[in-house]
């Protein structure tokens, strides 16, 4: 050590690797930093630590088996990754479901986004410094998973839709439980924003933070709340409306200013939302079968489709080929929405600090088994 | 089961016309038929003839009931979309003026058109749909395998969107394994990573990109794993845990050459 400390930090540039063990990047993301002291001049995004080959593994199951791997895309929002590759399935196929299948569906999927939303605010802001709102949000996760698990008996990986339906119709009681937890749940939200909408250190740290305009949203490929919270008034329920979406009556929340608070009301809203399509749909839940006649083998004809569904972190889609008479896809791609999203970070965060790195990556809402596939 | 070729099998469910047949098979005129009818059997076969006129009778209320009130889309046998020809879509056709002869063919498939333009002119044609023609959303970009085809190994895929009326359009391009695609990542930004996705998986270089690596798997990984020819198992990447004992770069062992090498 002859050469004295003076020399240490000389350069103006230091490059930082943070993650892939880093708590707050929500898995295995891997972010390069170039800072100037706590500066942020670059961000590299460094990916695929948790690559299982998906895409290629659907290549070599029949249509129905392809369904148990899409849930493990985006973990935290089964339900909506099975929806997306059964509307792109019955696209192809030119099946129409029961309304009946229809309805159990959007109840499901609402159910997923307000769950997902909920571990999003309480990871995010556990991140933020936040730690309160975790054990609340916790508790109200709590029970759609119990519903969940009293509906096809899995918490998580649920692999609960089919091609042409459900695989169960409702059991006993399921509609009153999930009504009383609807009836109660907006009081909830209004719980978690006496806890985080008015408080000051909360508003320091995400007003401002992340921006990124309407038209750079676009040119990024964002979609979802990056994309409202930016202003662009844009949902594949209202666009293409799926299942029975254009049957149910709902807002789509945006923001002005494109910054990590707006994100955030925009989900709180959302969450709302979300919550009045699963009273409507109980309200009107439709009696019949629960599956369309679907043929016991699925044979495809030949063509190349794209299906695809508001999932909780974007536009999540399915691109499916298929050769004549065939029982699995030749090619199945997905559009995975947090990928996409996870493009933009690095125009998010130039010039910022390191902490508003770990506000937008919570704001992005990123899950790295859909990124990474 | 529609060729009659004289070799049945026991399990095939056909029926030979010599073969007695179930009763429940057989139709109520069918039933009356009999050559002979036994010689005290006139007030059988008044009941039997009542039975088969109120049945004829049952069926045909059923079928008026069916034909008033239609069986609803989802206890019909489901109709799978057909292919159209997609020349008079508006955008079609508009990129069918602006680049002459461009356009090879056109396609619309559950309703939403493809059209196939050459390898060369995709970002020409890109900017001009993304500028003249507002489709501001690059949706999604992939690629297809198709090995052995004579056109060229690999479908490129555009999917894009346009807000104004929310219409999508598909592009596809062709290329050759050792051809090059231009790249797009200059028009839509979301390009980007798309395209590395496209050259990780299968191997398609896009000329011009800014920053054409790996994303998804390492740098160094040897093998486009969407390929077809990618064994689904996995390849032996054992290169990076045993330097001494596979070459550098990994990469598929033949006939399990490394394994020898190990012992």
């Amino acid at each position: 050590m002859s050469e004295p400390l003076e020399t240490l930090f000389e350069g103006e540039e230091m490059e930082l690797s943070f993650g892939p063990q880093h708590p707050s990047t929500h898995g295995v993301l891997r972010v390069m930093l170039k800072l100037d002291g706590e500066k942020i001049l670059d961000a590299k995004p460094i990916i695929g630590y948790l690559h299982r080959g998906t895409e290629k593994l659907f290549e070599k199951e029949p249509f129905p088996q392809c369904i148990p791997h899409t849930d493990r895309l985006d973990y935290v929002a089964a339900a909506t990754n099975n929806q997306g590759f059964v509307v792109a399935m019955e696209k192809l196929l030119g099946i129409t479901i029961p309304p009946r299948a229809a309805y159990i569906r959007m109840i499901l999927a609402e159910l997923q986004r307000i769950s997902s939303h909920l571990l999003w605010l309480a990871t995010h802001a556990i991140d933020l410094g936040a730690i309160t709102p975790f054990f609340y949000t916790f508790r109200e996760r709590e029970e759609i998973l119990d519903l969940f698990e009293s509906y096809c008996g899995a918490r998580l990986t649920l692999n609960t839709m089919k091609i042409g339906g459900v695989p169960f119709d409702l059991p006993d009681g399921w509609t009153a439980t999930c009504s009383d937890y609807i009836n109660r749940l907006p009081a909830h939200i209004a719980e978690y924003e006496t806890l985080l909408t008015g408080n000051r250190i909360w508003k320091k740290r995400t007003i401002g933070v992340g921006v990124i305009s309407g038209e750079e949203a676009i040119e990024w490929g964002l979609t979802g709340p990056p994309l409202r919270g930016s202003g662009v008034r844009w949902d594949i329920r209202k666009v293409f409306p799926y299942d029975r979406y254009n049957e149910v009556d709902f807002e789509i929340p945006i923001g002005n200013n494109g910054d990590t608070y707006d994100r955030y009301l925009v989900r709180m809203e959302e969450m709302r939302q979300s919550a009045r399509i699963v009273r409507q749909c109980l309200d009107r839940l439709p009696d019949g079968p629960v599956m369309a006649k679907v043929p016991k083998v699925i044979r495809a004809t030949e063509g190349m489709v794209y299906g695809s569904v508001e999932a909780p972190k974007g536009e999540l889609g399915y691109f499916i080929v298929a050769t004549e008479k065939a029982t699995e896809p030749y090619r199945c791609h997905v559009r995975p929405p947090s990928f996409i999203n996870l493009q933009a970070l690095p125009d998010m965060v130039r010039g910022r600090l390191v902490p508003d790195l770990v506000a937008v990556i919570g704001t992005l809402d990123i899950v790295l088994g859909e990124i990474d596939r | 089961m529609t060729e009659d070729n004289g070799t049945h099998t026991p399990g095939d469910g056909s029926t030979k016309p010599d073969q007695p047949v179930e009763p429940g098979s057989v139709s109520p005129e069918e039933r009356e038929k009999p050559a002979q009818p036994a010689p005290a059997a006139d007030a059988e076969d008044a009941r039997a003839k009542a039975i088969a006129a109120a049945k004829l009778a049952a069926a045909a209320k059923a079928k008026a009931a069916e034909e008033s009130e239609p069986k609803p889309p989802w206890e019909e046998k489901p109709v799978p979309p057909e292919h159209e020809e997609a020349a008079d879509d508006p955008d079609v056709a508009a990129v069918a003026e602006a680049f002459d002869g461009a356009v090879t063919t056109s396609d619309r498939f559950a309703g939403d058109p493809t059209l196939v333009v050459p390898r060369g002119r995709v970002e020409e044609i890109c900017r001009h749909l993304k500028n003249q023609r507002g489709f501001a959303f690059l949706v999604d970009l992939t690629a297809i395998d198709w090995p052995g085809r004579e056109e060229g190994r690999f479908d490129i895929v555009y999917w894009m969107h346009r807000f104004e009326d929310s219409k999508r359009l598909r592009l596809r391009t062709v290329a050759a394994e050792d051809e090059g695609v231009p790249t797009v990542s200059g028009v839509w930004k979301t390009a980007n990573w798309m395209e590395r996705e496209v050259y990780d998986m299968f191997g398609v270089i896009f000329e011009g990109h800014p920053n054409l690596e790996r994303i998804l798997t390492w740098e160094g990984f040897n093998g486009h794993p969407l390929r077809k020819d990618f064994p689904v198992e996995g390849i032996d990447t054992g290169a990076a845990i045993y330097p001494d004992v596979y070459p550098p770069g990994g990469g598929p062992i033949l006939d399990g050459e490394g394994e020898e090498a190990a012992e």
